[in-house]
């Protein structure tokens, strides 16, 4: 019955994350600058892996397995913020200005499938 | 010295952890490499309240499960985002204060912004964050806010004594 329910959230949590890195993915295609992809990239770091990372846990069990499976996380949480700000800080640096949804007359956003302006 | 002693009794957990062999041998060796690497971190005078931050202690992980919340929360409403038709996106370019005290705090707190998809701390200067948010709705503050005020309550454990 327990390896069931493991098994089960373990399916649960490993479906989530290919759902999340894939969403990912599809925002990397679909963001108009460089900026705002980091976003996007930002979601398959913390959630794909992690849910990813979840799920083997569950299917691990308790073992050192499990442990470092935890361990790979924690590395991911300390280094993806600081790769994905330095990503940004070269752009800025760089002189890329970061895209602005264009305003109408009315002062409303446009969302990105009205006037295009890059 | 405690933060020497502590440095070292992490690694060896670490060690104990990743190897998975527990002979007298392999147990001698961890404790060797142990002790050298805490020998070259004193020496490069690497242990200090920033290298080995145990002043942290236990407010860490209260504070932890809360971000892991506050990042699920973001990650969902960045993926409606993008699977919107219309990608109702509003990117901006904006400043918050960060009421942490020490480098350490300021790193947390930049460090959580960005983990959190939608905003991405771009520069610090001195008190001042830059942020790159993705919707205009990503830093209505409130989110910002409370963040702020656990990063310092996280980081105030460490008042005094670093």
């Amino acid at each position: 019955m327990i390896d069931l329910i493991l098994e089960v959230l373990s399916w649960i949590s490993i479906l989530g994350g290919i759902f999340f890195m894939i969403v990912g993915t599809v925002g990397i295609v679909r963001m108009p600058d460089v900026y705002t992809r980091l976003h996007a990239a930002g979601m398959t770091d913390t959630m794909g892996a992690g849910l990813l990372l979840l799920g083997m846990c569950f299917q691990a069990g308790p073992t050192l397995v499990l442990v470092r499976l935890v361990l790979i996380y924690a590395f991911l949480l300390f280094t993806s913020p600081i790769s994905t700000h330095a990503l940004a800080s070269a752009a800025l640096s760089g002189g890329v200005e970061p895209y602005t949804v264009p305003v109408d007359r009315s002062g409303k956003l446009n969302s990105l499938n009205g006037e295009q302006n890059f | 010295m405690l933060r020497a002693f502590g440095l070292g009794a992490i690694l060896f957990i670490f060690w104990l952890l990743l190897s998975g062999h527990y002979t007298p041998m392999l147990i001698g060796f961890g404790l060797g490499s142990c002790g050298l690497i805490v020998y070259l971190a004193m020496r490069m005078d690497l242990v200090d309240h920033e290298g080995v931050p145990l002043q942290l202690g236990g407010r860490f992980w209260v504070y932890f499960p809360w971000l892991m919340k506050e990042i699920f929360i973001a990650n969902v409403n960045v993926a409606r985002v993008i699977l919107n038709p219309k990608l109702p996106i509003s990117p901006v370019v904006t400043h918050f204060r960060a009421s942490q005290k020490s480098d350490l705090g300021k790193t947390i707190y930049a460090n959580s912004i960005t983990l959190t998809p939608g905003t991405i701390t771009t520069s610090i200067e001195g008190q001042d964050l830059e942020i790159h948010a993705l919707t205009l709705k990503d830093i209505d503050g409130r989110e910002e806010d409370e963040m702020d005020h656990r990063v310092s309550w996280v980081e105030s454990g460490s008042r005094g004594n670093s």
